[in-house]
């Protein structure tokens, strides 16, 4: 078993893990973070993706050891308190999910982009979330849901 | 059940309020099915065969039984013997008896005390196999001299003389088919072929079990259908079905792919021999190999057409293939083939057909695309041949109210020709095709399913209501739900929360599948908001001193319903809840039926797709969606379904298929290999929502859910076609095959 500490959503967290276990293990087994979901286990589908020092990753290529000493960002981190993040709300008004499985990966990614890319054009919303696969929607409302949430944000900049 | 009269003023329906389960699924705190721990839980992993076909002479658990943190392992020996019928061939895909039937079959299961364990412990387990011939092909397997999967399955109707794989036959029509060939200007006969797909839902079938010794059994999983899994679970464990609990989670996609049963049984029978609770997930590959897929299909169609575009006559022979077991739709691929069209002479027959492969199971309007893809490319050519335009063709022999249907009944109320009318009103249909680019058009059919329905409604003190239904919410049917009890109840959406109930709380609700939820939970809910009403409106008599009768109910509150019932002041829903426990306690509303008016829902599809003649890949460029809905409660959740539904007919289109090895495994069980579209595959989905309000339901709803699937393969095939100058005649329409026909053309 290895001990790890790490910083999770701002707070300080610590762990211990086995050696095989992957970043997406500890979050949901270890420390009941189940927010970042396991789609396939391979890197594929984008369902587990947080943030490691600010740049996504899919959590379950990330073994829960390199974790030491980094900053990790889930979706249980996106809201302020009580206050939903307007990617969050947006996704809501534009009914963007149906099951809801993908969510917490296209929002951990929309976060990531909108803050490199605060005016992004259609084509680079599709392509940034192009590793993360939503089955239920077409992607039609999570594309406008995202362009919607950036229109507000950058306004209210 | 038909309601002469459909609710036409709405205050709340047809508006687009933020989904009740909302917050939850933006922050991450919705659970799903691998997100429940239990103290002291054990987690579970399976053994699959990997042969396609071969005999289980040993299981050797031995070594793995003493392995590090190992508590229990079970084969088919620990499940219900005896079984017959559609319960044995369910056991027998859960878990296999005397042979592996296909690459991923299920050979035995361990607990241990981590995941890790678990899968460390399946390398121990020793399975002499006997390997066996096998056939993965639909064609092949009927053919003389193929492996027989199992002998003695044949259902009843299957034509003696075939080989024992056809285990199924279904067969309809009317009129004379050849005399309608000979009167057609043009006949084209032709055979089309699609590949199995899988649903692809993104989270893999989860769940967690726990069993006592009093053989009471309680479930948490991922399931479109949770009062389903009592039921096969208390059969495979030889008991019954209302000593096992089962709650829904949230579910995480489903299109058909959970409303089977392949993992709970196993988790029942660890967490009974290890008196712990037990954990089981599938991994992706596991997904793949032994859940799903959809049938995969082998077509013939002929149709003929005068010169004016009038179909004369069609005739289909459909080959389905289903997997190890039977089950196939070839029944609903006959029957929807041609049923847009009011043909005079037409004649279907379908075969279910069995191969080494995972049992096929439903995948939006089940059997319906493929039907689509084989007639609908037919007509296109006719219309191409005969310089005639596809709408028009279509709108020329569009099945219609009072019209007979290719299977035989006279149509009700339906909305085909709204839907062709409104395609051809479109702005996309108009605008100019674009250069190298094809534009293809199709219609779909699909039945749609009331089924068995229970749901309760209850008041709280406070005005506010809970409302408990039995089916599993996949796209956002509790904001549905929310909708229509607010809208007859007179209060706010938010004072409506809606839950789906476990097994042991309410009446039995079968799965959600055929698009019955908006429909019939939809329907029951009107319906026990309405007996709600009426014991509101009784305890607002009692306080007036008046017969109940002259009380009735208009937004929230119960009134006086003329001026000889006497003049009172309106009491609102809250203050008769306010008093209710002072003035005869508790108020429920309830509603139980098996409402059978669910409206049948055709759609047509327009889509521009572009083909890169170098290198055989296609773009799909502009894509509108035109379906009845017979009434939009939640106009966006409708859209997202018509969406939803066309995003995974381009993938089956284009590029998602299962793919064999002379072996029999499955050689892209993951993610990379089977590839479902990406965000940037694809363009905006228009949609347009045609409403041709249903008798059959107190709003006018018809289900939506499926039916959005039908129309994509044929009409991005007929858009491919069009743009390379050549038919495709085989599904998916991937780079390889698009340059192979080029090639042959």
């Amino acid at each position: 078993m290895i001990h790890v500490t790490t910083t999770i959503n701002g707070d300080e967290t610590e762990f211990v893990c086995d050696p095989r276990e992957t970043l997406l293990d500890v979050l949901r087994d270890r420390l009941s973070l189940t927010g970042a979901k396991e789609g396939c286990g391979t890197g594929d589908c984008g369902a587990c993706s947080v943030t490691v020092d600010g740049t996504v990753v899919c959590s379950c290529l990330v073994l829960g050891a390199e974790a030491e000493g980094k900053e990790i960002g889930t979706v249980e981190g996106i809201a302020t308190g009580e206050d939903l993040h307007p990617i969050q709300q947006k996704f809501l008004d534009h009914a963007a999910l149906q099951c809801g499985i993908c969510t917490p990966g296209i929002l951990v990614a929309t976060k990531a982009l909108l803050e490199k890319h605060p005016d992004p054009t259609e084509t680079q919303v599709r392509y940034w979330l192009a590793g993360n696969l939503c089955r239920c929607t077409g992607y039609d409302k999570i594309i406008r849901a995202v362009m919607d949430a950036a229109k507000d944000m950058r306004s209210a900049a | 059940m038909a309601f002469d009269e459909a609710k036409k003023d709405f205050n709340l329906i047809g508006t687009r309020p933020a989904r009740p389960d909302g917050i939850d699924k933006v922050t991450g705190r919705a659970q799903f099915g691998a997100d429940k721990a239990a103290p002291g839980q054990l987690h579970a992993a399976i053994l699959r065969s990997p042969h396609a076909h071969a005999l289980i002479k040993s299981i050797d658990t031995s070594a793995a039984e003493k392995a590090k943190g190992v508590k229990g392992i079970v084969t088919r020996a620990d499940f219900a013997t005896g079984l017959k019928g559609e319960m044995w061939n369910k056991l027998e895909n859960v878990m296999a008896g005397e042979k592996a039937l296909y690459d991923g079959h299920a050979i035995a299961a361990v607990a241990a005390t981590s995941a890790l364990a678990a899968k460390d412990a399946l390398k121990l387990i020793k399975v002499d196999f006997e390997v066996l011939d096998h056939v993965t092909n639909v064609d092949e397997s009927m053919k003389d001299g193929a492996p027989v999967i199992r002998e003695g399955a044949a259902g009843p109707g299957t034509p003696e003389g075939m080989h024992p794989n056809v285990v199924g036959f279904y067969s309809s029509g009317h009129g004379d088919v050849d005399a309608g060939f000979a009167d057609a200007d043009l006949v084209i006969e032709d055979t089309f072929t699609t590949e199995a797909t899988h649903q692809g839902y993104i989270e893999p079938h989860a769940c967690l079990a726990q069993m006592g010794k009093d053989g009471k059994g309680e479930v948490w999983c991922c399931t479109q259908g949770h009062f389903n899994v009592a039921k096969v679970c208390g059969h495979l464990l030889g008991t019954e079905a209302s000593q096992i609990r089962v709650t829904a989670s949230e579910i995480g996609g489903g299109f058909g792919g959970k409303t089977e049963v392949f993992i709970e049984p196993v988790a029942l029978a660890l967490a009974k021999k290890t008196n712990r609770p037990v954990k089981l997930v599938m991994s992706r590959s596991e997904v793949f190999r032994a859940s799903g897929p959809t049938a995969s299909a082998s077509m013939d169609i002929k149709i003929g057409m005068k010169k004016d575009g009038t179909m004369t006559a069609g005739r289909g022979v459909f080959r389905l293939q289903g997997g190890a077991f039977p089950g196939a739709p070839g029944t609903f691929t006959a029957m929807c083939a041609f049923a847009p069209y009011a043909l005079e002479n037409v004649s279907q027959e379908a075969y279910d057909v069995m191969t080494n492969r995972p049992k096929q199971a439903a995948y939006r309007a089940p059997g319906s695309p493929m039907a689509a893809f084989a007639v609908e490319s037919v007509v296109d050519e006719l219309c191409n041949q005969l310089g005639l335009d596809p709408i028009e063709v279509r709108l020329k022999n569009a099945s219609r109210e009072g019209s007979k249907a290719s299977f035989g009944i006279n149509w009700p109320r339906i909305g085909l020709v709204e839907c062709l009318e409104a395609a051809k009103a479109h702005p996309h249909y108009s605008t100019a095709i674009p250069e190298n680019g094809g534009r293809g058009v199709s219609c779909g059919f699909w039945f749609n399913h009331g089924g068995e329905t229970a749901v309760s409604l209850a008041l709280a003190e406070d005005g506010t209501v809970s409302l408990s239904v039995g089916t599993p919410d996949i796209g956002g049917s509790r904001a549905s739900m929310c909708m229509m009890a607010a809208e007859e109840l007179g209060i706010k959406y938010d004072d409506i929360r809606t839950t789906i109930a476990d097994t042991a709380t309410l009446g039995y609700n079968e799965i959600s599948h055929g698009s019955r939820v908006t429909y019939a939970s939809g329907l029951a809910t009107i319906e026990a908001a309405r007996d709600t009403i009426k014991k509101l409106c009784k305890r607002a008599a009692a306080k007036w001193g008046i017969d109940e009768d002259a009380v009735y109910w208009e937004d929230g509150f119960a009134k006086p319903s003329g001026p000889n019932a006497g003049e009172f002041e309106p009491m609102s829903l809250t203050k008769i809840a306010s008093k209710m426990g002072a003035t005869g306690g508790p108020i429920v509303g309830h509603y139980e039926a098996t409402p059978e008016g669910a409206g049948v829902s055709f759609a047509v599809h327009i889509v521009d797709a572009e083909v890169d003649k170098e290198t055989g890949s296609t773009s799909v460029g502009r894509y509108t969606v035109i379906q009845d809905a017979g009434k939009a409660i939640h106009p966006s959740y409708v859209e997202g379904q018509f969406q939803g539904g066309a995003a995974q007919g381009i993938g089956w289109a284009l590029n998602e298929e299962y793919i064999y090895g002379e072996d029999g495994r499955l050689q892209n069980a993951g993610f990379l290999d089977y590839r479902i579209p990406v965000a940037s595959d694809l363009p905006m989905i228009d949609t347009v929502i045609v409403e041709v309000p249903n008798p059959g339901h107190p709003y006018g709803v018809r289900g939506v859910g499926e039916t959005s699937i039908c129309p994509p393969l044929a009409a991005i095939a007929n858009a491919v076609s069009n743009a390379a100058g050549v038919r495709m005649k085989s599904l998916p329409m991937s780079p390889p095959r698009i340059l192979k026909a080029l090639d042959e053309a």
